[in-house]
């Protein structure tokens, strides 16, 4: 329905902003080839390029090493599969329990705040060492690193999300949970079908975050012997004193990193339409 | 006497609903004008784009001799030239009612903090509300809440003062006080452009009432006309439904 013709001083306003449009995007072609030229005076015009090209991207030895850099690649996807789903239960159930109001569960409070205390103080690569070495010599058996590995990712990624969780829910409005317990919800009821929602649509962008983090550092498996991506490329690389197996491990973890970064952008950006009013501030 | 604010045949559509079709409006210097009309007539839209907070379609604003619908304009020292109160009062729940009321003072126009909470504070007592600065305003009534958002509007002096349905969210026995208020600052010779839902309160206190439906106006003139002896079909109809 548009019965209305644009007058004259609207048609030379869009003119002039189609013509700022352009004028912006010329000036973003002019400061990228600026850039770029700046990139190749200091980087590839320097003497060092041929040498750092030949050990590093040498696509002959980057085509040998991906048959083998896949294959550790494949475990790395198993264990970051299998701990997204389990870091999703147990951030869950430790966001939950630190929660939990009343005096009969201060014990379990305490317990799950000292939890996210220690393994979000604690450096990733000790936790593999703790769990990697520590759980195979305490049962005495052997124990797949497809498992150690998840345990492991999940010990201390279960302590970041849960308290971008328990974040989201406190950020939840308590006239929220007014309104549902006014409705004779209970506690749980409340929770769980007026405050998680909320909560979760708030936290979407950090959780996306968190897996991001968590997509790279399945990669650190390698130091407690699993042959993924990384240690493939490690193999790889002292067979030819070449370090572009290594490259080709980093890039299929960019690979897979990409449409993740890409979905949280286009999430975020959707949210923001959605709750917006106003088109332009 | 020229018009302090013009707004010439404003086209707003969303999407292709279109909001304002072509509505023409002047505002003197220390006069108040009523914008009535059913919801979603237009008048917060007609509203807004006169803050430049929704950019128009079509047509043209002058604040002065100056087009402030010109792209080249700087919308931010525009914006900062007028006041704006919300029916849902838009407090910043952040900051204390004081530092709401100083924010535009200290960050736009650079008033000194130790000013800014001078002034602050005279117009927080003359609405009633120098023991609240120092709270947050979830701590206020309803009522409070609307009058410390007005003084925050009004605490930069603003050449037009834009108020969209400031009693709508409140409760009857609240929209006194704060009708009240307005009723002051009209008195003072502030220049008021208002939507409203408050009859009574038009037709005693505006010197002109608009009425807007289907994003035209049908109706423009002084109350006692507009609402005594309305010309338009579409105005009785209205006022009708809305006494009855």
């Amino acid at each position: 329905m548009t019965t209305h013709t644009p007058s004259a001083l609207e048609i030379d306003r869009r003119a002039y902003r189609t013509r700022q449009s352009r004028r912006s995007v010329l000036v973003a072609i002019a400061s990228t080839l600026a850039f770029a030229i700046v990139v190749w005076v200091t980087i590839v015009a320097t003497p060092g390029w041929a040498a750092v090209q030949e050990s590093f991207f040498d696509p002959q030895i980057a085509l040998a090493a991906l048959p083998r850099v896949w294959d550790g690649f494949l475990l790395n996807l198993q264990v970051l599969g299998l701990s997204l789903v389990t870091v999703s239960a147990c951030a869950l159930l430790v966001a939950l329990l630190r929660t939990l109001p009343g005096p009969v569960f201060f014990p379990l409070r305490v317990l799950a705040a000292a939890y996210t205390d220690v393994f979000r103080g604690l450096p990733f690569i000790i936790v593999l060492y703790i769990v990697g070495f520590g759980i195979p010599t305490l049962t005495n058996t052997r124990i797949p690193v497809l498992l150690l590995g998840t345990i492991a990712v999940t010990l201390t990624y279960s302590a970041y999300v849960s308290e971008v969780i328990r974040a989201g829910i406190e950020a939840v409005h308590p006239s929220q949970r007014l309104a549902a317990r006014a409705l004779g919800l209970g506690y749980t009821q409340t929770l769980g079908r007026v405050v998680l929602p909320q909560a979760l649509r708030k936290i979407t962008p950090p959780l996306m975050n968190d897996f991001v983090a968590m997509q790279k550092d399945v990669g650190l498996i390698s130091i407690v012997g699993a042959v993924d991506a990384v240690l493939a490329a490690k193999i790889e690389s002292s067979q030819t004193y070449n370090f572009t197996p290594y490259v080709v491990a980093g890039i299929l973890f960019v690979l897979l990193a990409i449409p993740t970064i890409r979905l949280t952008d286009w999430y975020t950006a959707r949210l923001r339409r959605r709750e917006q009013t106003g088109s332009i501030l | 006497m020229t018009a302090l604010l013009r707004a010439e045949s404003l086209w707003k559509a969303f999407g292709d609903r279109e909001v304002l079709r072509g509505v023409s409006l002047e505002l003197s210097r220390h006069e108040v004008v009523a914008v009535i009309g059913a919801s979603g007539s237009g008048k917060s839209t007609l509203l807004r784009c006169l803050n430049l907070l929704e950019p128009i379609d079509d047509g043209r604003i002058l604040l002065g001799d100056e087009d402030i619908s010109d792209p080249r304009v700087d919308a931010n020292a525009v914006r900062a030239r007028f006041g704006a109160v919300f029916q849902s009062f838009n407090l910043f729940p952040h900051l204390s009612v004081i530092d709401n009321v100083t924010l535009a003072a200290r960050v736009v126009h650079k008033v000194p903090r130790k000013d800014a909470e001078a002034r602050g504070l005279a117009l927080l007592e003359r609405v009633g509300l120098a023991d609240k600065a120092r709270e947050h305003p979830d701590r206020l009534s309803g009522g409070q809440q609307q009058r410390a958002a007005i003084v925050r509007a009004i605490s930069t002096e603003p050449e037009v003062l834009m108020l969209d349905e400031i009693t709508s969210a409140l409760d009857p026995e609240l929209v006194g006080e704060v009708l009240e208020l307005v009723r002051q600052l009209a008195a003072d010779g502030a220049t008021i452009l208002m939507a409203t839902h408050e009859m009574a309160f038009a037709r005693d206190v505006a010197h002109r009432v608009v009425f807007l439906d289907g994003g035209r106006i049908i109706e423009q003139g002084p109350p006692a006309t507009v609402f005594g002896a309305p010309r338009e079909a579409r105005t009785r109809e209205f006022l009708a439904r809305f006494t009855s």
